[in-house]
Parts: C-alpha cells; sequence; structure tokens
C-alpha cells in the first residue's frame, strides 16, 4: 500500500518535526510511505481568498504529484479538507482535471483518521505522562469528520490523561489569511480557546492542525503563559514530546 | 436602513473593547445554542428533516414566478390586494398610498426584518403619521432613537435588562422596575392603548402560502396576532422568496424554524392569516394588503449566491457564528448580520458597500451545520470573495501577496530555497524564547500573539538530507 504523504506548507515550514513523526506512525502502521517530490501547497490559501486561477494552478500540481498514491494523507484536516471537499469545485469546467481530483478527494485522508478508519489502528507505543485536552480543528471536524480517532489513539497513549474542555469543537479563530486581516477578531477567538484551555487544567491542548496550533500557542505566549504547552497529535502518538 | 458595512472593522474593534456589551453577548450560548440542541434530540430524524426543509425551499426558488403568481391569484380570490415592491423606495411609496386612502392617522407594526431595509418607519413619520413597533424588542429600540436591530430574532438582544430597565424609566416617566415580569407589564399598558387606537397593522411574513394566498407570522409574544386582527387595515411585507407551495411544506418548516430559533418545539403564536374579513364573519381585517418585496433579490436569484435565499429566518447561523458571538450584529452594518447577513447585506447593498463581510470569517462552517436548510454559508461567502478578487475590490497588498506566494508554490526549487532562507531568519528572530514578538507586515497577527518561531529548517531540506545515502 502505497501512501503518499501531503507535507503541507505549515509543517515544512514552521514544524518539520511534525511530518517526521507522521510518517514514522504511517510506517509503523504498516504503510509504504512515498513523499512526492515538488509538492508544496494545497492552494487553500489562494482559494478562501476568492483567487481560484491560482488555486486551480495549484491544486492541479497536487493532484499530478499524488497520481499514482493509493492514499494521500496529510497531518492537517484544513489540507486534506480542501482536497477531499473542494479540488472537484475548483475544475468544474476542466472535466479531465475534475475526474481525477474527484478519485484523488475519495483517496484522501487526515493523519488520524488515516491510521483508525483504513489502517484500523487503535493503540500506539508511545508515552506521554500528563492531562491534555483535545482541540477540535474546524475543517478536520466538519469537513473531514475527525472527531473520534484521535481521541482513540490518544486513549492509547500510556500515561495520558485526556480531559476535555469546554467548546472544543469552536474555531480557534486562526483561518488562514482571516488571522492578518482580522487580527483582532482573530486574537478574541483564539484569547476564548485559550481560556477553555486553561480552564480545563490540562497541561496541555493537543490538536491536528499546525495553523491552530501557531494561533493558540501564540495567543497564550503573549498572555504570559509559558507553561500550558501546545502540541500536534502525531508527536504525541510518536512518542516525540520530551 | 443607512449602510454602514464599509466600516465592518472599526465597528468590530469597538464592539470587542464594550465591555458592558461583551457581557451582553455572552448570552447567546446559553439561551439559543443550548437551547437548539436540546430542542433538536425531539425530532425523530433531524437530518431528514433538514433534507426535506432544503428540498421545500428550493423548489420554491426553482419555480418562484409560478407559485408568486399563484399566491397572488389566491389572496385575491380571498379579497386581499396583492402589491409588488421592486425597490425599497417602494415598499415605503406603497404603505403609505394604503395609509392615505384609508385615512389612517396611527399605525402599529410588528415585526418586519424587510420593513428595515427600507427604513419604513422614518418615511411614516416623515409623511407626519405615527407608528408604534409593537415587538417588545423592536419597541425598545424604537424608544432608544430607532437604535438598529442587532439580531434577526432578538433586535435588542444586545441590551441587558438593566439597560432596558433605564430607558423605559426615562421613556416612560415610570419609576424604574427591576424584573423582568414588570418590565413587560409596563410595555404592555403601554403599548395596549396602541392597539386599541390604531387604524392599521403592519407585519412581517415568515412565508407565504401559494396554495392558500394566506401569510404565516411565527412569534412569540401575541403581539403580532394584535397587530393584524385589531386594526381596519392589515398589510404585510416580506420577500418574494418567502412563499411555499403548500401548507403541508409550511407543517414540515415549522418542526425546524422555532426549534433552529429560540430552541421551542413551537413558537407561542402561529398566525396563518387569509384573507379578508366575509360577510356575517366575526373575524378578520376589512383591508388586507401584500407587499411582496424584489428589492435586489431577483438578482440573488440569478447569481451563483441564489441558495441564500432559501433562508427561513432563524438566525441559527448567527447564534453559532464565533464572529458574531464576539463583534455582535451592529458590527455587520445592516439589516442582516452574521453568516447570512455576510452573503445577503453585499447583494442587496452593493459589494463595494460591504467589501469586508464575505472575508469576515474564518470558514469554520459553524454556520453550514446547523442550517436547517442546509445553505452552505461558507461556499457562498467564498463565491463572494471570488467575485472581490475578480472586480478588484480587494487589497493590492492581498492580491500581490497571493500572487508572490503561488508563483513561489508553482516553482518548487525557488520555494524551497527561498523558505530555506525565511525560516532561518525567523527562527534568529524568536531568539531564546522561541516566540516573535514583532513580525515586520504581520501586526494583524503579533499585536495580540505572539508568532511561534519556526525550528529553522524546512522538512523538505531534512528529509532530503535523509534520503541521500
Amino acid at each position: 500500500m502505497r501512501v503518499g504523504f501531503f507535507v503541507t506548507c505549515l509543517v515544512d515550514l514552521m514544524r518539520p518535526s511534525v511530518g517526521f513523526a507522521a510518517i514514522e506512525l504511517l510506517e509503523a502502521a504498516g504503510a509504504e510511505v512515498y513523499v512526492p517530490p515538488g509538492q508544496t501547497c494545497c492552494g487553500q490559501p489562494a482559494y478562501n481568498s476568492g483567487d481560484r486561477a491560482d488555486a486551480a494552478a495549484l491544486a492541479r500540481r497536487v493532484v499530478d504529484a499524488f497520481a499514482d498514491c493509493d492514499y494521500l494523507v496529510a497531518p492537517s484536516g484544513s489540507c486534506a479538507g480542501m482536497i477531499r471537499t473542494h479540488f472537484a469545485d475548483l475544475f468544474a469546467d476542466d472535466p479531465g482535471y475534475r475526474d481525477r481530483a474527484a478519485a484523488l478527494a475519495t483517496r484522501s485522508y487526515e493523519l488520524t483518521q488515516f491510521l483508525v478508519d483504513v489502517m484500523k489502528t487503535t493503540h500506539v507505543a508511545a508515552r506521554f505522562d500528563g492531562t491534555v485536552t483535545y482541540h477540535d480543528s474546524c475543517a478536520g471536524l466538519r469537513e473531514m469528520g475527525v472527531k473520534a480517532q484521535p481521541r482513540t489513539l490518544l486513549d492509547s497513549v500510556a500515561g495520558l490523561n485526556l480531559k476535555e474542555m469546554s467548546e472544543c469543537e469552536t474555531c480557534c479563530g486562526f483561518g488562514g489569511t482571516f488571522s492578518i486581516k482580522f487580527g483582532e477578531i482573530s486574537t478574541r477567538l483564539a484569547d476564548n480557546k485559550c481560556q477553555h484551555i486553561v480552564t480545563s487544567g490540562a497541561d496541555a491542548v493537543v490538536l491536528g492542525d499546525v495553523g491552530c496550533m501557531l494561533s493558540i500557542e501564540g495567543r497564550l505566549r503573549r498572555r504570559g503563559d509559558t507553561a500550558t504547552r501546545v502540541l500536534h497529535v502525531a508527536e504525541v502518538l510518536a512518542g516525540k514530546i520530551p | 436602513m443607512q449602510v454602514a458595512s464599509m466600516h465592518f472593522k472599526a465597528r468590530a474593534h469597538d464592539k470587542l473593547n464594550d465591555v458592558q456589551l461583551q457581557r451582553n453577548l455572552g448570552k447567546i450560548k446559553g439561551k439559543f445554542v443550548a437551547k437548539r440542541r436540546e430542542a433538536l434530540v425531539e425530532l425523530d430524524d433531524v437530518d431528514a428533516t433538514r433534507d426535506a426543509a432544503r428540498d421545500i425551499r428550493q423548489r420554491s426558488l426553482d419555480n418562484l414566478d409560478v407559485w408568486l403568481e399563484m399566491f397572488e391569484r389566491n389572496a385575491q380570490a380571498r379579497g386581499a390586494t396583492v402589491l409588488w415592491a421592486e425597490t425599497p423606495a417602494d415598499i415605503n411609496k406603497l404603505v403609505l398610498e394604503i395609509a392615505f386612502r384609508h385615512g389612517v392617522r396611527t399605525i402599529i407594526k410588528s415585526k418586519s426584518m424587510v420593513s428595515e431595509e427600507s427604513a419604513l418607519d422614518h418615511a411614516i413619520e416623515s409623511a407626519g403619521l405615527k407608528v408604534v413597533e409593537t415587538d417588545l424588542g423592536e419597541y425598545i429600540l424604537q424608544i432608544n432613537g430607532y437604535e438598529p436591530p442587532s439580531h434577526i430574532i432578538g433586535p435588542a438582544l444586545h441590551k441587558s435588562k438593566e439597560e432596558v430597565s433605564d430607558l423605559f424609566a426615562r421613556a416612560h416617566g415610570t419609576p424604574r422596575k427591576e424584573g423582568i415580569d414588570e418590565l413587560c407589564l409596563e410595555a404592555r399598558s403601554v403599548l395596549r392603548e396602541h392597539y386599541l387606537s390604531a387604524d392599521m397593522g403592519i407585519s412581517g411574513g415568515n412565508f407565504f402560502v401559494a396554495e392558500s394566498g394566506s401569510v404565516v407570522l411565527v412569534t412569540n409574544e401575541g403581539n403580532a396576532t394584535l397587530t393584524t386582527t385589531l386594526p381596519k387595515v392589515h398589510v404585510a411585507i416580506s420577500g418574494i422568496e418567502k412563499v411555499v407551495p403548500t401548507l403541508e411544506d409550511i407543517a414540515t418548516l415549522m418542526r425546524l424554524l422555532p426549534r433552529s430559533a429560540t430552541g421551542q418545539s413551537i413558537s407561542n403564536y402561529v398566525d396563518i392569516l387569509t384573507g379578508t374579513k366575509g360577510a356575517g364573519e366575526f373575524h378578520g381585517v376589512e383591508h388586507m394588503y401584500f407587499i411582496v418585496v424584489d428589492a435586489g433579490r431577483t438578482e440573488v436569484l440569478a447569481s451563483d449566491v441564489s441558495e441564500a435565499l432559501r433562508c427561513i429566518r432563524c438566525g441559527a447561523c448567527m447564534n453559532h457564528c464565533p464572529v458574531y458571538q464576539n463583534v455582535g450584529g451592529h458590527s455587520y452594518g445592516w439589516v442582516y448580520p452574521g453568516p447570512i447577513g455576510a452573503i445577503l447585506t453585499p447583494m442587496y447593498v452593493g459589494l463595494e458597500n460591504a467589501r469586508d463581510l464575505p472575508s469576515a470569517s474564518t470558514l469554520c462552517n459553524q454556520c453550514g451545520v446547523v442550517c436547517p436548510v442546509r445553505i452552505p454559508l461558507p461556499d457562498l461567502q467564498r463565491k463572494l470573495r471570488e467575485k472581490s478578487f475578480e472586480t478588484g475590490l480587494s487589497t493590492w497588498q492581498e492580491r500581490a501577496g497571493l500572487k508572490a506566494w503561488s508563483w513561489f508554490a508553482r516553482h518548487p526549487a525557488l520555494y524551497g530555497a527561498a523558505a530555506r532562507v525565511g525560516v532561518r531568519v525567523l527562527r534568529l528572530l524568536g531568539g531564546r524564547r522561541r516566540s516573535i514578538r514583532h513580525l515586520p507586515f504581520g501586526g494583524g497577527w503579533t499585536d495580540g500573539r505572539d508568532m511561534p518561531a519556526p525550528q529553522g529548517h524546512t522538512f523538505r531540506e531534512l528529509y532530503a538530507r535523509r534520503q541521500r545515502p
């Protein structure tokens, strides 16, 4: 089974360690992982800013790069959601690519979703001593249906205690370019999220998208909170948290 | 209503820093979000009911002309007069013509958001007639100098009980009341006189029913029932999109509307008003008028955001929107706030006057998953973003940034080289804290948040290094 790993821009630039943790998890689950060279961005920033032409140009590259993979897996509900639910729309006037994009969409998964739903993984060999709370990122939850999968896997981490925060499904305010264009509103949403995390009493918030990670961690630190950790689910599951 | 949607950011800034308003907005989650969730559990099959509701509304829109003509025929057969308003100004003109025809001097009004589009109350008062809003929320706003509504079903949602207490004492010249019951009783006694003396009643219309020529009113206070039955003239105003084929359709929609709106199984009152008082009949008005309003709706129907017209005005999208929950309805600057307003406002008042609204969301899709008629709100917002981009309404900085980004992303070798330099620079900027406090050109982010520093190498360069033997 050849699994094409879609690194995503934010993992590439900001948190490469998340990418390596994800690859380890996939390999441990029995997948043959292939990282198509030349991959960059799924086009979502352009798509959500109304720039269809550039979004389609970037999406076309993704469709080509992952053509010979059985699956596409991304350590992000947001990028996977873009490919799964929006690629076909970008090629409404391009039947050739539309069909290929639609086919790729059905083979595209968020990391924990792929591990649980496709690879039938329910246990990981990792240890994390502490209480964590899980933030459901919007696209992962509402476009991909990622809800139980990360929790199932986190439950199997030795020493880890999962404690839900209130409003775990509410947006953290990241929203891609929204976070810059409407920085003040974005910050308020992030602040609300931080409040829920802190109130939950968890030592760390675990999540599946680096975008949310940056927004939440950035706000926590600005609030003067240097204790609460912000961790990507891939690194927790791979036992990479020191 | 005057359009202030171009000032979204400035208004949102004020609202985010308004301590009293922030406290008042906190009510939304308990009052609407939690109650809706509890009420929907009562339905055997929520998803199938939503599908049915979507189909009913879509069928109405697909053959809108047919249903509107059927509505007109059946309404006229029952003695009502159907009038068509092409523009907001036409609404005011038609209402005043009706008022003058029947020698009307005082008017009572139950809630009508469509009449806010045309600032009908101002037109009535300018013509020297008296108008009194009878919906409690609208009444509060009226006696506070016609403050604009901030929510489509709870127009005065932004106000606390204490603010209303102060307002009533000031406006009514009565001792200040504290309890909600006392305040309601005071409003009731003030309004009662107006019901009995008014010559004409104006209502909105949740739905028009084609097969019976009826208007359906969904309310909780009973004010609409009095408004539409006590005076001799009733004028119901609503949009062309509000017609549905049959009463059976209303039954389906009513399973979702109150539940999605206020978390009630059914609203306290549901009025289905059909025709004038017949010979020998005891109930009914002498003169009944329907003003059926276009005011930009046919343009929406012909556009790629036409699904927005399925809206049944429950308000669930705004109640669940994290942006609305924090900035409140006034930030949006016109009649319809929140996710649905971010689509309707630019369509009705011009995208150039409401450029920020479609972009002022994280596309989190919380609105889409609660919409009872399954309007894909984030997709429609994105369509308007595309229109902004195509017509050059988006800022040059945004356009230049996107173009540069996508050019690099299409040239992986250059992208990789630039990225390697970029992440090293940012890593250095992060210093020992590994957190950047100020980013040039990134003030939107770093004014209120740190930017966590990157790890210092890109995944691609590290992966390439590992692959090398």
